[in-house]
């Protein structure tokens, strides 16, 4: 295992992140800080409780899960595709280096940003609202566990994307809208019938579910399969990553 | 000078059957078979598209094999990739930066990837050399082109490879640098360094390197040491500036002897073969007397590296 190298490409990731302070850190603290003050404050104020949580508590594992899936899609993706654009990729391609360190390096990078960003959001939601952790070890485990699948999905899109606008056009149309409706701002239990069995069929929904049964206790489907399928889309990714590899697929040729 | 073991010249490099279709269905490279010995300077030279920078990718590792072998130190760049790799310097021929990062945090960047440890006082000392430890903590995007070469040289030196490809290093840069670079490669050979060069500057590689490989199309149509090159395809021209200008040859001599007029009738050009053991100027100037030919003076030249080159590649077109 070459160490070094995953740990250079660790910590030069990370450096962008230190000198990107504003646009890594700030810009998605202040948007979250906004959805709490607006949904949480003035709206959240005149709503009922929902499972027996006050809703401006209720929204804050899905505000984290949004923060943690579109951060953790856009530290990996451009993590990887700003070698490709600048040319450097040769260094890394070069280099007595395994795919699997790259990953590491990259994916690892990536989901640590997301993940700190996750845990401000966290401290920062206490300013605004009361809550309870109920299972923090799950809490952890679902952070990460999403951190790492998302950053893997953002890893592939990098690689795929062959211009900026690729880059942006996966979390834009589909990652986005699938968050905000995969119950970030509601419980599923809120939507018509038929809008519920549609709903199902949305991946994000068991994020968050499992997410906010971490804190709460409720969720709006079952904790086991919530995590099945986040195994499962983990499973996704690790293939799409391995077969990329082999392949070379807009790394190599 | 290349390593010799028993007398043999000891590949640091061995491709053997090597090729590549690329997916657009260019062959970039046909059947290539070459050794590079330990410790020489090899100058690859080809046109543009010939397929140097493809088989250098091969090599290094950046573009996928089609089909062959490469063995680098005896390590395959598949099979064996840590080893081989671990063993190789490159320095693109494009400048290929991270433009916000500082030159140091890049070399450093580039040694740990190359799995090597911290090692302050080597990073210290390669910038010194490329005069670059004062602009250690400059972004890259803010130094000339220039001096973001000599970054991509640092990178490539910073895990001190036994190897070092230079693919068109002198490219864009400025005759201090161009100089300064080469004595960098001379240095670098004498600590048993082997460098494999690429470049358009064909007098660079006539005063470099030890041996040239010429690759056209694909294919390498020629691999010679360089002064057995000189003196296999070298012609000599002798030219005698005459004291009466000519209107033509006189036939006698014309059917004798490979000679055509220039500057306006005013020389004689006499082309010979340098592999030759009579070159015929004795007897040229014998029969010159005869016609009462005279001349004021006379100069002999050699053909350089590039009239071999482009005659080379010329006759495979």
């Amino acid at each position: 295992m070459n160490f070094y190298a995953i740990r250079a490409i660790y910590l030069f990731e990370l450096a962008r992140t230190w000198r990107t302070l504003l646009q890594s850190i700030a810009t998605p603290v202040i948007t979250t800080s906004l959805y709490f003050v607006v949904f949480g404050s003035a709206i959240g104020s005149s709503m009922t409780q929902v499972h027996g949580v006050s809703y401006g508590a209720f929204i804050i594992p899905g505000l984290i899960m949004l923060a943690l899936l579109t951060e953790s899609i856009s530290n990996a993706s451009f993590g990887i595709y700003m070698p490709k654009y600048s040319g450097t990729i040769y260094e890394i391609l070069s280099a007595p280096v395994s795919y699997l360190e790259i990953l590491i390096g990259y994916v690892g990078a990536a989901a640590t940003k997301s993940i700190i960003l996750g845990l401000i959001i966290l401290l920062t939601a206490r300013l605004f609202v009361d809550f309870e952790i109920l299972h923090p070890f799950w809490m952890v485990a679902f952070l990460i566990l999403t951190a790492v699948t998302f950053s893997l999905f953002g890893f592939i899109i990098g690689v795929w994307a062959d211009g900026w606008e690729k880059l942006q056009i996966v979390p834009a149309l589909i990652v986005t809208p699938l968050t905000f409706l995969g119950g970030s701002f509601y419980s599923i239990n809120m939507l018509p019938p038929v809008w519920q069995t549609v709903t199902l069929f949305n991946p994000v929904v068991y994020l968050i579910s499992a997410f906010r049964w971490s804190f709460y206790g409720v969720s709006d489907v079952s904790v086991g399969i919530s995590l099945a399928m986040i195994l499962g889309f983990l499973a996704l990714c690790i293939g799409a990553v391995a077969w990329i590899f082999k392949s070379g697929y807009r790394l190599k040729n | 000078m290349p390593l010799r073991q028993g007398g043999c010249v000891q590949p640091v490099i061995s491709i053997q059957q090597l090729s590549k279709v690329y997916a657009s269905g260019h062959t970039a490279l046909q059947t290539i078979n070459l050794d590079i010995h330990k410790g020489e300077i090899f100058a690859l030279l080809g046109p543009n598209g010939a397929g140097k920078t493809t088989l250098i990718s091969i090599i290094c590792g950046i573009v996928n094999p089609g089909t062959g072998k490469v063995l680098v130190d005896g390590h395959d760049i598949i099979s064996d990739y840590r080893a081989a790799r671990a063993r190789i310097g490159l320095v693109p021929q494009e400048l290929f930066n991270e433009g916000f990062e500082s030159v140091l945090a890049t070399v450093k960047f580039t040694r740990g990837l190359f799995g090597k440890p911290a090692n302050p006082a080597y990073i210290e000392q390669l910038l010194r050399d490329l005069s670059l430890w004062d602009k250690k903590d400059a972004r890259i995007f803010e130094l000339s082109g220039g001096m973001k070469r000599r970054v991509m040289i640092a990178k490539a030196l910073s895990h001190e490879p036994q190897i070092l490809f230079l693919d068109e290093p002198t490219a864009g840069v400025d005759v201090e640098l161009r100089r300064d670079m080469w004595n960098m490669v001379r240095g670098l050979r004498e600590r048993g360094v082997t460098i494999i060069l690429t470049t358009h500057y064909i007098e660079e590689a006539e005063e470099m390197a030890d041996r040239i490989g010429v690759i056209s199309k694909g294919e390498i149509i020629l691999v010679e040491d360089k002064a057995a090159l000189m003196h296999k395809l070298g012609k000599k021209q002798l030219t005698l500036h005459l004291q009466q200008p000519l209107t033509h040859i006189p036939e006698a001599l014309a059917n004798n002897y490979p000679l055509e007029l220039a500057d306006s009738g005013h020389a004689l050009v006499f082309t010979f073969d340098v592999q030759r053991e009579h070159t015929g100027i004795a007897e040229l100037l014998k029969d010159l007397a005869q016609q009462g030919i005279d001349f004021k003076d006379l100069q002999s030249s050699q053909s350089s590296l590039e009239d071999i080159f482009v005659n080379l590649v010329r006759s495979r077109a």
